[in-house]
């Protein structure tokens, strides 16, 4: 049997915030009776786009259980954008850590308040999943949701994979595209390793930094905000203060926010300079 | 109130067997070996203990080699086997059910080249005697299937499987480890050459057991090294395991009848109360042993069923992913074509003579409100308690 810390226990025995809302904004399901354990998560936010109420229902082991609780404790007052930096990593540490087979238990939270956050930004296409390309058929475990996995908690073998998300941990005939995966990111890490400092050094004129930051917003941004009906216009580059303008349905979204520091900003800090910072046209012009 | 019903997994070493071995752990130390007085009365009460072994199975003692238990007796008597026949065999055959001491030594074997069969069950958990007469070909070395699954209890019909095994020329070995003490087993009427015993399934000590050889089975030993148990088996002997397996044969040599009477009658009320009790319950497999009930509670997990139930004192063990540390179910259950959705909320409760109606009251009492509290948190249960609508599950193997 395992050894489960106290905090898991309590948190199995009388978990934290076991139900369903009514009238959710946004509802999150991973998982599955036939995979052995399945969680489903809603919340109704505030006034203030804060996540005023979480519930969860979840069929699974004490440490399934547990995280559920935990995801929920840990989430509860934040942000979408805040719930959404909350990590598997998280959710283990709040129950003063969980066995290395159970951490899928942990990795399920995150998926259900990923999907439960994704529910919520689009709406009515609830429940429809993004992720398509299955890796792990036994348990359904997609790619995306294994390289997320690999990336956050810097997994390096396929047991450890296979601990984190299940996935290989069946008929085992997916342990070569794991391998891949895991390479693929380590890969990526080694090269990200190599990028920064090379591009500390690297020194650019104001011409060839405006020409990198369009064709970045260009490449890397214009194509996925234009799928969900939004847009981005490079309004000017001061420094390395950018100040862009969101059109389409980005103007009104309420995650735009959201859109701005973590997709933007953070694409053009990887592909022209680590210094800059992304301001919206409206912004500037509401500042006092 | 402290209910052990894991007797599968082990069982209480019996007051009297510990009493027996008390002596072997202080001042009878000799080497039964030696040849000083001091050997010599060890050696006695090792021969002592082999006939009583002997006994258990209506074998002859020099029938009996004392192993370091269960598993080493399947090793030996599998790997023992090809090895005696130097590949001039190739093909072998166990079942899907088998516990692991036996299947993963047949997959090693097939690892190494045997061309292995595996036959299937049913949805019973019956075996497939067509498959398995089918299989056994010229070429067939030996044919191993368990006397009664540890998972569900269902008694395979030994009898029939041996002769089917020797009529065509092959060696038959059964893991009875889950048999002996549970079922009459006679070495005179059944012509099985090699069987596996283990004490502590039958309120002996651990690291003991034994491997009944048919007189003429050809063998060659697993530890080599030392001239002990006749040459078959090297190393010092485990005295005091031996003399504790003696002593634990022949307290079910003396209770078997009455007692299994007994447990299967409160086996049988458990099953009848969780069955009135609970809505949405299996039971899993037919013909069982008298002391095991293998049930599946629909929508929950059994791990948290285990935890849930150890928290009232009650011992039992599942046969869900989680309580393994593999991910998936019971390989048992998946052969007998349980679903994946049965088989994560199985909950094998196995007795034991120390059992009493009292402690049956208990669980029976106690589980409802187990099953409840954990449909409560899950999301396939509706508030009418019938399954919700969860979205599509991803495909999964069921």
């Amino acid at each position: 049997m395992w050894d489960y810390t106290d905090k898991v226990m309590e948190h199995f025995k009388n978990p934290k915030n076991v139900g369903v809302i009514e009238d959710p904004d946004g509802v999150g399901e991973v998982g599955s009776l036939a995979c052995g354990d399945a969680l489903k998560l809603m919340f109704k936010l505030d006034e203030q786009g804060r996540i005023q109420d979480v519930k969860f229902q979840t069929f699974g082991c004490a440490s399934a259980i547990a995280s559920s609780s935990a995801l929920t404790e840990l989430i509860k007052g934040k942000t979408l954008e805040e719930a959404e930096k909350v990590t598997n990593q998280d959710i283990a540490k709040y129950l003063g850590g969980l066995p290395e087979q159970k951490m899928h238990c942990s990795v399920m939270g995150k998926d259900a308040l990923l999907a439960a956050i994704d529910n919520y930004r689009k709406g009515a296409k609830a429940g429809e999943k993004i992720d398509v390309d299955v890796v792990c058929n036994c348990f359904g475990v997609t790619r995306q949701e294994i390289e997320r996995a690999v990336r956050e908690n810097n997994l390096t073998t396929v047991l450890e994979v296979t601990n984190y998300t299940k996935a290989g941990g069946g008929c085992e005939t997916c342990h070569d595209d794991i391998k891949e995966i895991i390479a693929k990111a380590l890969r990526e890490k080694a090269e990200a390793a190599n990028r920064q400092p090379k591009k500390k050094k690297k020194m650019m004129t104001n011409i060839q930094k405006i020409q990198l930051i369009q064709e970045t917003l260009e490449r890397e941004i214009r194509p996925a905000l234009k799928k969900d009906g939004g847009d981005i216009e490079l309004v000017d580059v001061d420094g390395d203060l950018v100040v862009v303008s969101m059109r389409g349905t980005c103007a009104r979204c309420k995650v735009a926010n959201f859109t701005l520091k973590e997709v933007v900003e953070s694409k053009l800090r990887e592909f022209v300079t680590g210094d800059l910072s992304v301001v919206e046209e409206k912004t500037l012009e509401d500042a006092p | 109130m402290n209910v052990y019903l894991d007797n599968n997994a082990t069982t209480m070493t019996a007051p009297e067997v510990v009493a027996a071995m008390q002596s072997h752990w202080a001042e009878l130390y000799g080497n039964p070996s030696s040849v000083h007085h001091f050997g010599g009365q060890i050696r006695k009460d090792v021969a002592r203990a082999r006939e009583q072994v002997a006994r258990l199975l209506c074998a002859s003692a020099d029938e009996i080699v004392f192993t370091s238990g269960g598993s080493e007796a399947n090793n030996q008597a599998i790997r023992g086997t090809l090895d005696a026949m130097a590949g001039r065999k190739r093909h072998i055959i166990t079942t899907r059910v088998e516990h692991p001491a036996v299947r993963g030594v047949f997959h090693h074997l097939e690892k190494q080249g045997y061309r292995l069969s595996e036959v299937p069950v049913n949805r019973n958990g019956e075996l497939d005697l067509a498959y398995l007469e089918q299989s056994i070909t010229p070429d067939t070395a030996i044919v191993s299937v368990m006397w009664a699954n540890n998972e569900t209890g269902v008694i395979f019909p030994i009898e029939q499987i041996a002769n089917m095994a020797k009529a065509r020329g092959a060696v038959f070995h059964t893991d009875a480890v889950q048999a002996a003490g549970k079922l009459p087993i006679d070495m005179r009427k059944i012509p099985v050459d090699l069987l596996t015993i283990s004490a502590h399934k039958l309120h002996g000590p651990k690291g003991i057991g034994a491997l009944y050889i048919r007189k003429g089975t050809k063998l060659t030993p697993l530890i080599i090294g030392g001239h002990q148990e006749g040459g078959k088996r090297a190393g010092t002997e485990n005295v005091t395991g031996i003399v504790g397996m003696g002593r634990a044969a022949e307290l079910v040599i003396e209770h078997l009848g009455e007692e299994t009477e007994r447990v299967s009658k409160l086996r049988d009320k458990l099953e009848k109360g969780l069955l009135e009790k609970c809505k949405g319950v299996v039971v899993n497999g037919k013909h069982r042993l008298p002391n095991t009930l293998n049930i599946s509670f629909e929508f929950i997990e059994g791990e948290s069923i285990l935890i849930m139930l150890d928290d009232l004192g009650i011992s039992a063990s599942s046969g869900s992913a989680c309580t393994s540390g593999s991910l998936e179910p019971s390989h048992v259950l998946r052969a007998m074509g349980i679903p994946f959705t049965l088989a994560h909320g199985s909950i094998r409760f196995s007795l034991s003579r120390y059992n009493s109606d009292k402690e049956i009251d208990y669980v029976v009492e106690n589980m409802p409100a187990i099953v409840d509290r954990l449909r409560e948190i899950s999301p396939f249960v509706g508030l009418n308690g019938s399954a919700s609508s969860f979205g599509a599950p991803p495909a999964c193997n069921t």
